[in-house]
């Protein structure tokens, strides 16, 4: 005997004690498929026959039944389960997610059961409650289907038993190996012309078919390179030609060329047809006085025929391995792929909160405002004037039949065709074409992203990118940056991207050095990248530029809604300007060196994300300066100069004061480098002309992510920048370095010498093709090498001394290092996700991430 | 780091006795944070000048490093003054390098060790948090006549403005010890920071080298509480045993008591109406499920709790840390289970759409909005008028019109330094009449505190309520 159960299905067994349940169990299904209330039992009181138990034995089995369904994973229910009050949670369960209940009963004679009890210890309860569950079991088996079982397979012998197998059967609706193409055709509603003329634009080829009498008769619609039709349904009613549209599709259906999924009015139809009491409105009329003209000898078979099509239509589909999911009036994340009544009805009607608006129409409960899945769900039912992504999901009907158009979707291409309807065929009841002298609305993703949801950021949180795989993100991190974030970052909608932390390179362990690019081109050569660019370093602070061409286009591509055309952040998500006057004049400096260097048109965008330092060092840093730097070189420069002058006298006195009178006047030049560094980077900003802007990466722009560019071409674009407005955007040095080459590479170390020796900070190294991966995914995308005099500021005025230099040389960088590698995917990953589109959410998850990861305790100097 | 002691003293050699150092050789000490060195710039039978200086390792100090962060983390730090200025580490140094002579004993000169001679103390850099008046305040009532240079701040950078330090220069005619003791107690004062934890010793510590001196010092209150490093509990025990030994004029006490407290009480009674006012428009409104947006330390929650009206109170607030002190504040792990199942704290943002915050009949807002960048607060207002949608929510706000009555406020300046606005009564009814008419509330205003027939109150509510 074959007992076929749907793959996602609770199965309930049920039986007497000693009737077989568990041996049944473990021969068709997974252990850990199966629940048994035995187990349970043990498991809350040591003892797996613990009557007293029984309660708490079965919260256990609910609510590990409860996630194993909510996972998507088949069930099994070891117990006797042999009263009907025992099964109703269970029935219950399965409906509530969705899935079905199946029963198999295992109806094995009484007599067998007390004998296997017999030959076993622990069971020590006598015949009469094996009696009794038998008596209970055949008083149920015919209420089973009543009470919501939607298989029931009932083993009334041991040769039944035996010779059971189980056949575990896909649902309909999963069509996961399906991957297309497709193209998903919004609500016809018979307008087969526009239907017609759409399939046409789509490439679609028409084969006239030997013309016939059936009333079936219709040209085939095929697509030369296999793409297949998806219908949303609500095929029929309101239209000029509802059954040739019928014709058609069924055909194409027949054909293989299509798919279908029922809409509210094809199953209202079908009722009809089958005899039931419905209301003609919203159209049935049209279809019905359509089906009257066929002739009457026919019509029957026509009849039947349609409402046996009608009613194998499937309420939805899952598609390419989950990524795609077609249904009429949409699908929540947790219905996708199940089956039960709940699903087919919000297949067929999506979600109302049970309230009527002034049209008498069913007040909607916006689904998709808060549909969370990876799936791409594409559906119909309500007409909208513009087919509008909103997270991950797409209404395509756009009121064809109303005089707006019929819309497909091409997947994969996430393209929309439409043709325009030829005529107002029926008038709405509530109007879904905003009036022409209306704003235009802002697009629904905008709308829905104006608020995040706390859910979206907080608790531990694994975030998927391309570069790095999953990144994790522990949950005081997350706590953290929620007040960052909240009480100081700028509004979420230009947060598109972070700037990630960069490690140093390894200690060098030359003399007075604590860093040379030496040890940074080793690490890349290890790492398998030859080449390398060396990028000056400037001493500013990090500054994020997103700029947009106009203050519209800001409020199009980015969803804002005020007037800026353009923010400049720090890298914890903060303005950088605290002078409104200030920010805006410089910002429009750098809009306008911006278009003029040609970036706008060249790059074919209306926006662009720049990765920049900012300088003066002192614009940011002068509280830090004031509370921290100065003093310290005032404290030294006076302390020292006194010790000093002490030691000279003492020294006249007594020579045994000389070596700590060297000692001093070293001490004391090395205060006075120290004051040196940090003054270099500090000048007053009396005007923006005061301030250097120096891009160093074009991160994105529309529809790209410049993260597979390599450096040169970042460099040129910041070259041309600087040469649009000089004053203000400062270029960056740069040297190309080859690691295999040894004099290439002491040309690097020399510009670094040079660089360094003028004052400059030092420089980053980077792969030369910004992205390079190794064995064990990405290399570092940059290396700090930093300056002697420059490491002041960091190491302290006097770290230079040989006994300090000995013992900072002493440092980890594994932490910073890995670090620095996931917020680097994670801000790349936000750019990625933003220039894919998608809703805030998921790019304001990867900035959030990395301002939670900046929270990890690491050495700050690194 | 540097301290340097002289005496005209005839013979002033005798210092080298007092000191234990003998003046012709320079002697270094190894200390637990480097190294101090004492030398002699003179010596002779008019003038004698020793200098205790001190190398504080600078690496030493971040690294392996066990003890406090210091003020500001300075010590976490390698760019640090502490290597270059006087501080608790050069009080440890007199301790332990110079112990016999803070103590008062001399094997050569036991008698010299009682007697008052002239001396000058240098310190050529010394932290002056407080100000050169505090400096002066400190040392001269302690007899010193005391020369005080200010230091300016990098010239190049900051013109005009004055360094954290000073160069000092004592002058008395004292014992030794006593001014070794002054100095060991005030720098750290001065500096307002410690090295070390600073525990129940250290109270002794303070007891032992102000044993004459601190109890009778005008500014014994402020030296005990920065010397203890501001621990109330420890301070309190200080001054209990100072003024036990000391007949203070209980009048003179009694006074000064009367004149904090009205200060005091001037801002507690505004928190105490704000709250109060906020209870009340809670209480009037019969919710019985309200929310505390903002929480911040639990003080509101406090009040709630002690109606029996309100069955669940939950506080939310985007500090971590903020929520620890509430449910400390709160007692919340020693709560009886029925009081405690009235109160949840919820780590949480207002701009973030929470769904843990609908189903309330109240919410209020408490000083919490002006927290807020302007262009957020579109962001909150949703999330609290529409997705948590109380029935009642209950804001209060600065009504900066009133800040022209706050003596202490310089003109045109906010209220707290992470206000991001402060609003006239005009503004914020306005915001709120666009709010409730947006989500179809009806608002009410109610001031609180003194109403000021020109400025208005100090603080303004609004209580909106949800039109059915």
């Amino acid at each position: 005997m074959q007992l076929n159960i749907p793959d996602l299905s609770l199965v309930v067994l049920i039986g007497p004690s000693g009737s077989g349940k568990s041996t049944f169990a473990r021969k068709h299904f997974k252990p850990t498929e199966v629940l048994s209330s035995d187990t349970c039992r043990g498991l809350v009181s040591e003892d797996e026959n613990s009557q007293s138990a029984t309660n708490d034995a079965f919260d256990v089995l609910h609510f590990i039944a409860a996630k194993r369904l909510s996972a998507g994973k088949l069930t099994v229910v070891d117990a006797t389960n042999v009263q009907a009050e025992s099964r109703k949670p269970l029935v219950a369960l399965a409906r509530k997610h969705h899935c079905l209940p199946v029963a198999v009963v295992l109806n094995v004679p009484q007599r067998v059961c007390e004998e296997r009890n017999a030959s076993r210890p622990d069971r020590n309860f006598g015949d009469h409650v094996i009696r009794q569950q038998v008596q209970q079991l055949r008083r149920s088996l015919r209420g089973l289907q009543r009470e919501g079982f939607r298989h029931v397979f009932v083993l009334d012998t041991l040769e039944h038993f035996d010779a059971a197998a189980i056949q575990r059967v896909p649902l309909w609706n999963n069509r996961r190996d399906e991957h297309g193409p497709f193209d998903i055709i919004g609500d016809v509603h018979g307008c087969c012309d526009e239907l017609e003329e759409l399939l046409t634009n789509l490439g679609y080829q028409k084969d006239p078919s030997p013309s016939n009498d059936s009333p079936w008769s219709t040209p085939l619609y095929a697509h030369p390179q296999g793409r297949k039709a998806v219908f949303v349904g609500d095929l029929v009613d309101r239209g000029p030609r509802i059954l040739d549209s019928v014709r058609l599709v069924k055909a194409m259906i027949d054909a293989g060329h299509a798919i279908c999924v029922p809409g509210n009015h094809d199953m209202k139809l079908m009722r009809k047809l089958r005899g039931r009491d419905v209301q003609i409105t919203h159209g049935l009329d049209r279809t019905l006085s359509e089906i009257d003209s066929i002739p009457t000898t026919i019509r029957p078979q026509f009849e039947k025929e349609l409402a046996e099509f009608l009613d194998g239509l499937v309420s939805h589909y899952v598609f390419d391995n989950g990524e795609l999911v077609v249904a009429h009036a949409g699908m929540k994340e947790e219905m996708q792929g199940r089956g039960s009544g709940a699903v087919r009805e919000f297949a067929m009607f999506g979600e109302t909160t049970g309230e009527t608006d002034e049209f008498g129409l069913p007040v909607r409960h916006n689904w998709a405002a808060e549909y969370r899945g990876r799936a791409m769900v594409i559906y119909g039912h309500t007409p909208v004037p513009e087919p509008e992504w909103l997270n991950r999901t797409m209404n395509i009907d756009t009121g064809c039949v109303f005089g707006g158009r019929l819309t497909a979707m091409r997947y994969p291409e996430r393209e929309t065709v439409s043709v325009a309807a030829r005529h107002t065929y029926c008038t709405p009841a509530k109007p879904f074409l905003p009036p022409e002298d209306a704003a235009p609305d802002r697009p629904a993703q905008h709308i829905d992203d104006d608020v995040l949801d706390i859910d979206d950021v907080i608790g531990k949180r694994i975030i998927n990118t391309t570069l790095a795989g999953n990144v994790t993100v522990r949950e005081e991190n997350a706590l953290a940056a929620l007040e960052v974030m909240t009480r100081f970052a700028l509004d979420p909608k230009w947060l598109i991207y972070l700037p990630p932390t960069m490690a140093p390179c390894e200690t060098s362990k030359l003399p007075a050095t604590l860093e040379h690019p030496a040890e940074a081109f080793a690490y890349f050569r290890h790492e398998g990248v030859p080449r390398l660019i060396c990028e000056e370093k400037h001493m500013g602070s990090r500054a994020v530029v997103v700029a947009c061409r106009d203050a519209d286009a800001a409020r199009k591509r980015f969803g804002t809604q005020s007037d800026e055309p353009a923010v400049c952040f720090t890298r914890t998500g903060r303005r950088f300007f605290t002078d409104p006057a200030i920010e805006s004049e410089f910002l429009t400096r750098v809009r306008t060196a911006i278009a003029n260097s040609g970036l706008w048109d060249e790059l074919e965008t209306d926006w662009v994300c720049l990765d920049c330092e900012l300088m003066p060092w002192s614009a940011k840093a002068q509280e830090l300066l004031q509370r921290q730097y100065a003093p310290v070189g005032t404290a030294a420069t006076n302390a020292l100069a006194s010790a000093v002058e002490l030691l000279n006298r003492a020294a006249a006195r007594s020579p045994d004061a000389g070596p700590l009178l060297d000692r001093y006047r070293d001490r004391a030049a090395l205060a006075s480098k120290y004051i040196d560094a940090y003054r270099g980077y500090c000048w007053p900003v009396q005007s923006i002309n005061d301030l250097k802007l120096a891009p160093f990466h074009v991160l994105a722009t529309e529809g790209a992510v410049h993260a597979s560019r390599d450096h040169t071409w970042h460099m040129n674009w910041a070259a041309r920048l600087n040469a649009a407005d000089p004053q203000i955007i400062q270029a960056t040095r740069s040297l190309i370095v080859d690691v295999t080459d040894a004099a290439s590479e002491a040309a690097g170390a020399q510009w670094w010498e040079d660089l360094t020796a003028t004052g400059g900070e030092g420089m980053v190294v980077k792969p030369f093709d910004f992205t390079a991966r190794a064995r064990r995914g990405i290399v570092q995308p940059a290396v700090k090498c930093r300056g002697r005099e420059y490491l002041r500021i960091i190491y302290g005025p006097e770290y230079s001394l040989p006994e300090n230099l000995d013992r900072l040389r002493s440092r980890g960088l594994a932490a910073k290092r890995a670090l620095a590698i996931r917020e680097f995917a994670l801000g790349i990953e936000a750019l990625h996700r933003f220039t894919r589109r998608e809703p805030l959410r998921r790019i304001h998850e990867c900035v959030f991430a990395v301002l939670a990861l900046e929270s990890e305790p690491i050495d700050p100097r690194l | 780091m540097l301290l340097t002691i002289s005496t005209t003293h005839h013979p002033a050699t005798d210092l080298g006795f007092l000191l234990h150092k003998n003046p012709a050789r320079t002697q270094s000490f190894d200390l637990s944070f480097g190294r101090a060195h004492v030398f002699y710039t003179e010596s002779d039978e008019t003038r004698c000048t020793a200098a205790l200086l001190l190398d504080v390792d600078p690496v030493g100090l971040v690294r392996g490093r066990r003890g406090p962060p210091g003020e500001g983390r300075t010590l976490e730090q390698y760019v640090n003054d502490r290597p270059y200025v006087a501080s608790s580490f050069l009080s440890v140094a007199i301790a332990q390098v110079l112990s016999s002579a803070l103590s008062g004993t001399s094997r050569e000169r036991p008698e010299l060790v009682n007697t008052p001679i002239p001396i000058i103390a240098s310190l050529p850099v010394l932290p002056a948090r407080g100000g050169v008046e505090f400096v002066a305040g400190l040392f001269q009532p302690l007899g010193y006549e005391v020369t005080v240079q200010p230091m300016p701040l990098d010239p190049k950078i900051f013109p005009d403005t004055a360094a954290p330090y000073v160069a000092m220069t004592i002058t008395a005619t004292c014992r030794l010890t006593d001014l070794l003791s002054h100095l060991y107690v005030l720098i750290p004062v001065l500096d307002n920071d410690k090295h070390y934890w600073v525990g129940e010793d250290e109270v002794e510590k303070l007891l032992r080298h102000g044993e004459g001196w601190l109890a009778a010092h005008p500014l014994r209150e402020e030296i005990t509480f920065r010397y203890l490093k501001r621990r109330r509990n420890l301070a309190r025990a200080a001054l209990e045993r100072l003024v036990a030994e000391d007949e203070a004029d209980p009048d003179d006490a009694a006074e000064k008591h009367d004149r904090e407290e009205a200060v005091v009480e001037e801002r507690v009674r505004l928190n105490d109406q704000r709250l109060g006012a906020v209870t009340a428009a809670l209480r009037q409104c019969g919710a019985t499920r309200v929310l505390d947006l903002g929480c911040g330390e639990g003080r509101l929650i406090q009040a709630l709790l002690k109606h029996r009206q309100f069955e669940l109170i939950l506080g939310l607030d985007v500090s971590h840390r903020a929520l620890d002190i509430a449910a400390d504040r709160l007692h919340l792990d020693r709560l009886p289970p029925l009081q405690k199942q009235r109160i949840q704290l919820i780590h949480g943002a207002l701009t973030y759409r929470d769904s843990r915050l609908a189903g309330f009949d109240a919410a209020s807002i408490v000083e919490v909005i002006e927290h807020l960048d302007p262009p957020r607060l579109a962001a909150m207002e949703r999330c609290v008028f529409e997705f948590a949608r109380p029935k009642t929510i209950v804001i209060t706000t600065p009504n900066v019109e009133f800040n022209v009555r706050f003596e202490t406020l310089p003109a045109g300046k906010l209220r707290h330094r992470d206000h991001r606005f402060e609003w006239t009564r005009t503004e914020f009814q306005t915001w709120a009449g666009r709010v409730a008419a947006r989500f179809n509330y009806t608002v009410r205003f109610v001031p609180i505190g003194p109403d000021d027939a020109e400025v208005g109150s100090p603080t303004q509510m609004a209580v909106f309520q949800v039109c059915n």
